[in-house]
């Protein structure tokens, strides 16, 4: 099977072509399966081949994904998956690259690594499996886990309040940041594309079924009966509202804080409610939105900001390219030499 | 500058050791950095060790504040700084208090009197003056104002009294560079490089400074005369002065240009590695991409990145560094990824001596990792040898599809020696060759040297994943398999021991067998040489090997070992290099260790080699 370069350009994609011949290892019924499925379709959309493309990872269950896609791929060490696809990217700016994570894996022990990408903005596409719990080292805390939560590690309760992903990419200055859960594949897979089409790092949580260790902890937001009161969905340009009818939606009160209103009610129109814009300078509301929380507030899905800069790739380059402009390419013989030197005969 | 004609005698000797000392806001690296460019420029053969404290600008006039740059130079071979002082330049009490026992017996000591004031002294814990007391008799003392000279000197540029003491080093510069008859243009066009464009008022006032210690000198009656040091038989060539950080990086530059590939190098700044990313960073034009990563961690999985790309990728740090790459090292292993991860050594345990120079990460490098986790690693021996040695260290990493380490050390790295600059052709060919073929591709497929192939993505039909995950043989596939796992280790193991196959017969200096065999690695080769050659000078029978492969060993070293009847493994650490030969030939090597974060002198190796053979008389 020599394929070429031309004919495969030439190609469409589909999402089998993104398949592995690996058998897929993780439990039945983990919200992985469905991450992978819809990843496969976003790649096939993009319309980047397999071969272009790599995966990096680190440690835990959603770090096994390197292995079910058929592209290139890094299964590397627990918390480190961004700094290795940064070096990748920097050395290779035409490779497209991906991260799957956790929120072990990114969060914790690759905290201080997903803060840079965050802010360096190389065109780094990094997805992260949330599922509030430890899988693969069988059922610890995790930074997202709830305060209260028990667990083998916890026995009386965790004490610890939790991190909000969301929060902490746009802390970090990320271009490209959202939301979504593996139970509404149709939203995943619209996320993960935009996503893919995203120039510079894009960041997308995905709230992730755990069905053995922390089984139902985004029933709330993933179950079909429960999700249109839970969830606000982002639409850029339109009104923040949710709920089975979309009668309630999200206004500023006079301190600038969110408050839930409900339309027709106590003279409340629609003009009364926020609008999302994805694009705003200033990620202030973006933030406001990350920290609302489940059960208070419903949990906002979708974009919460998708900004254009320049890629710390094409930054560099574009520095290479000057540098070459002024100095010249560089002449090997004249380097050792440098400025002084002395002859013996 | 119009030189005069020597109106004072000159007097010729072979080789100098100076050092200039002063608080650490007092300019004594630029100094005596600047002094070591005149007397390489002069032709002479010379070696320097910087010595500064961790702090940047340590409170005035203390004993930890202290600053120092040596430097040797002769008319003869030399590969040391030098023992024993022949020169001191003191700028304060608290510089000389600690300086002076280093100063030989009728040694010159020059000094900067006017900082000499009851709370330098009360600092450095002198009840009495002691350029006063005559306690200093048995050295030629030279008392100079020289902050009062500079401030003279510059008057004519109204400078703030702050800016004009500034260039009092400068003043020192230029007396010392009379004294020993230095050429005076390098430095004069090195004020207008550094300053002439930026801030010519500063070049001016240097300029100042340095004549009128020049002139000082030529004048004043205290100076009965000048001292010259004749250029040295030197290979012929051409020759520049090259501090080892910077023949590092260009190794590295040589290396990935020679190979038609690009240079990544990732680092986080840690003391004394930083200078070799500052070093890359300005060579942008060389298809060199430097990434100052997020911590150590991040560097080296860049490289990993980077190197799983197609890139000639590297990473550099210093010990605690080292620990930190640790994890990411063993996945390097498993990827079989080629890279070259530099430690430039000081100081430890953990924060330790972040400025000295220590040899204590042989273990390290070789064994510490979890699991079993084989790293090729060499040692550059001097300066200048680290452009070499950085440079095969990527030939290895290529060649074998693994990581190397490249061992040098703080004197290394931040000390300079002449370098005979190799011409590009010379520099052997380092072929890389990426695998394109789908038909035959597998990810662990080994070649005759077990090398596994380096398949870069972008490469169509040639997708694959690996990972810290032990791997199946051949495909590269997760596997679990108790014999599987069993086999990888041995090939892993097999594949870097095989590398002496492509590793020079190690050579002795000195005869083939006899009494003592002195083993040594690293940067402490022009102390070892230098002590070994003295003890066959007065007759003894010892000899020296050298050692710059660490893992593996050359092939013939274990044969070599057992031609002596005695083995002094000298060492600046407890004894690293001795237990590993111990274990790995079962011979009875001697240890010498020396761990004060300073490179041995010669008298202290001498000393051990006669005291080794004098026990074996017995
Ligand atoms: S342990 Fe949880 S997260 Fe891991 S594979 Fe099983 S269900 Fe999925």
């Amino acid at each position: 099977m020599a394929t070429t370069v031309e004919n495969m350009a030439a190609r469409e994609w589909k999402p089998a072509d993104y398949a592995s011949d690996q058998d897929v290892r993780w439990c039945p019924g983990c919200g992985d399966y469905a991450i992978l499925a819809q990843a496969k379709k976003a790649l096939a959309a993009a319309g980047v081949e397999p071969d272009r493309i790599t995966w990096v990872s680190g440690i835990g269950c959603s770090s096994r994904f390197p292995y079910y896609v058929s592209t290139y791929g890094i299964h590397g060490i627990h918390g480190r998956a961004p700094a290795i696809a940064t070096g990748l990217k920097i050395a290779r700016p035409d490779i497209t690259v991906w991260v799957a994570t956790g929120d072990g894996d990114g969060l914790s022990i690759g905290g201080n690594h997903f803060m840079h990408a965050m802010r360096r903005n190389a065109d780094i596409k990094i997805v992260l499996f949330n599922n509030r719990i430890y899988g693969l080292t069988k059922g610890q805390i995790s930074p997202t886990s709830e305060k209260g939560k028990r667990t083998v590690s916890t026995p009386y309760g965790s004490v610890e309040p939790p991190i909000h992903p969301v929060s902490a990419a746009l802390g970090c200055g990320a271009t490209f940041v959202a939301r979504t859960v593996d139970m509404n594949v149709k939203h995943l897979g619209e996320v993960l594309e935009r996503a893919a089409r995203h120039k510079g790092t894009a960041f997308v949580e995905i709230y992730q079924n755990c069905n053995i260790f922390n089984d139902g902890a985004f029933k709330y937001a993933s179950d079909k009966a429960e999700r249109d009161e839970h969830t606000l969905v982002l639409e850029q340009g339109k009104p923040m509202l949710f709920g089975v009818d979309k009668k309630k939606g999200i206004r500023m009160t006079a301190n600038m804080q969110p408050e839930i209103v409900t339309l027709g009610e106590n003279g409340v129109t629609v003009a009364d409610v926020v609008v999302h814009d994805e694009r705003a300078d200033n990620p202030g509301i973006a933030f406001m939105l990350s920290q609302m929380a489940y059960p208070d507030f419903p949990e906002p899905i979708g974009v919460f900001r998708a900004v254009e800069l320049p890629t710390y790739e094409s930054l560099l380059e574009e520095q290479i390219a000057a540098v070459r402009a002024k100095k010249g390419p560089g002449d090997l013989a004249q380097l050792l030499r440098g400025n002084d030197t002395w002859e013996v005969a | 500058m119009a030189v005069a004609q020597p109106t004072k005698p000159v007097e010729t000797v072979e080789t100098v050791a100076i050092r200039f000392v002063g608080d650490s806001g007092d300019g004594m690296q630029i100094t005596g950095s600047q002094f070591t460019t005149s007397s390489a420029l002069g032709g002479n053969d010379l070696a320097t060790l910087p010595d500064f404290p961790a702090e940047i600008r340590a409170p005035a006039g203390t004993l930890y504040g202290v600053s120092g740059f040596q430097i040797n130079f002769s008319s003869t071979d030399i590969y040391t700084p030098g023992d024993t002082l022949q020169a001191l330049v003191a700028m304060n009490p608290a510089a000389l208090k600690i300086n002076l026992g280093d100063l030989e017996t009728g040694g010159i000591l020059i000094v900067n009197s006017d900082a000499f004031v009851p709370s330098n002294l009360k600092l450095a814990g002198y009840a009495e003056n002691p350029l006063e007391d005559g306690s200093l008799h048995q050295y030629r003392l030279f008392t100079i104002p020289m902050t009062t000279l500079t401030r003279e000197a510059v008057a004519k540029l109204e400078l703030k009294t702050k800016d004009a003491d500034r260039c009092k080093n400068m003043f020192a510069l230029g007396l010392v560079s009379w004294l020993y008859d230095r050429p005076v243009e390098p430095t004069l066009e090195w004020f207008q490089e550094k300053w002439g464009k930026t801030d010519p008022k500063v070049a001016e006032a240097n300029t100042l400074a340095f004549k009128a210690g020049y002139f000082f000198g030529e004048t004043a009656e205290a100076f009965p005369a000048q001292y010259r040091v004749e250029k040295a038989k030197l290979a012929p060539g051409v020759y520049r002065k090259v501090r080892g950080n910077e023949a590092t990086a260009l190794g590295m530059i040589a290396a990935a240009a020679r190979a038609g590939k690009p240079l990544f190098y990732g680092s986080y700044p840690i003391t004394p590695a930083s200078d070799i990313l500052h070093e890359l960073s300005r060579h942008k034009n060389f298809d060199v991409k430097t990434f100052q990563a997020e911590d150590e961690i991040a560097a080296m999985c860049a490289a990993i990145g980077a190197a799983y790309g197609g890139a000639f990728a590297a990473t550099g740090t210093s010990g605690p560094g080292m620990a930190l790459k640790t994890e990411a090292i063993g996945l390097a292993v498993m990827l079989e990824l080629p890279m070259v991860i530099v430690n430039v050594q000081r100081g430890g345990p953990s924060t330790g001596l972040p400025t000295k120079t220590e040899q204590a990460d042989l273990l390290q490098a070789v064994w510490g990792r979890n699991g079993e986790c084989p790293v090729a690693v060499i040692a550059a021996q001097s300066p200048p040898d680290c452009f070499m040695a950085a440079y095969e260290a990527f030939q290895i990493a290529v060649k074998y599809m693994t990581p190397v380490i490249l061992l040098t050390d703080g004197y290394l790295g931040n000390g300079a020696e002449p370098w005979r600059i190799p011409n590009v052709e010379d520099l052997p060919p380092i072929e890389v060759r990426h695998a394109t073929d789908p038909a035959t591709f597998q990810p662990y497929l080994r070649d005759e040297k077990l090398a596994r192939p380096w398949a870069i993505p972008g490469t169509p039909g040639l997708a694959h994943r690996i990972g810290g995950l032990e791997k199946k043989d051949v495909t590269g596939e997760v596997c679990y398999d108790p014999a599987n796992h069993q086999l990888m280790c041995e090939l892993r193991a097999r594949k870097v021991a095989g590398i002496v196959e492509s590793l020079p017969e190690q050579t002795v200096m000195g005869p083939d067998s006899g009494e003592l065999l002195v083993v040594s690695w690293g940067g402490t080769y022009g102390a070892v040489r230098t002590a070994v050659e003295r003890a066959q000078r007065r007759g003894l029978s010892v000899a020296h090997a050298h050692l710059r492969y660490l893992n593996p060993f050359p092939r013939n070293l274990g044969t070599l070992l057992r031609s002596y009847k005695k083995i002094l493994v000298p060492e600046l650490n407890l004894g690293q290099l001795k237990m590993v030969l111990r274990a790995h030939y079962l011979v009875d090597a001697h240890g010498y260790g020396k761990i004060q974060g300073r490179p041995f002198t010669v008298a202290e190796v001498f000393a051990a080699i006669e005291k080794m053979i004098a026990e074996s008389r017995l």
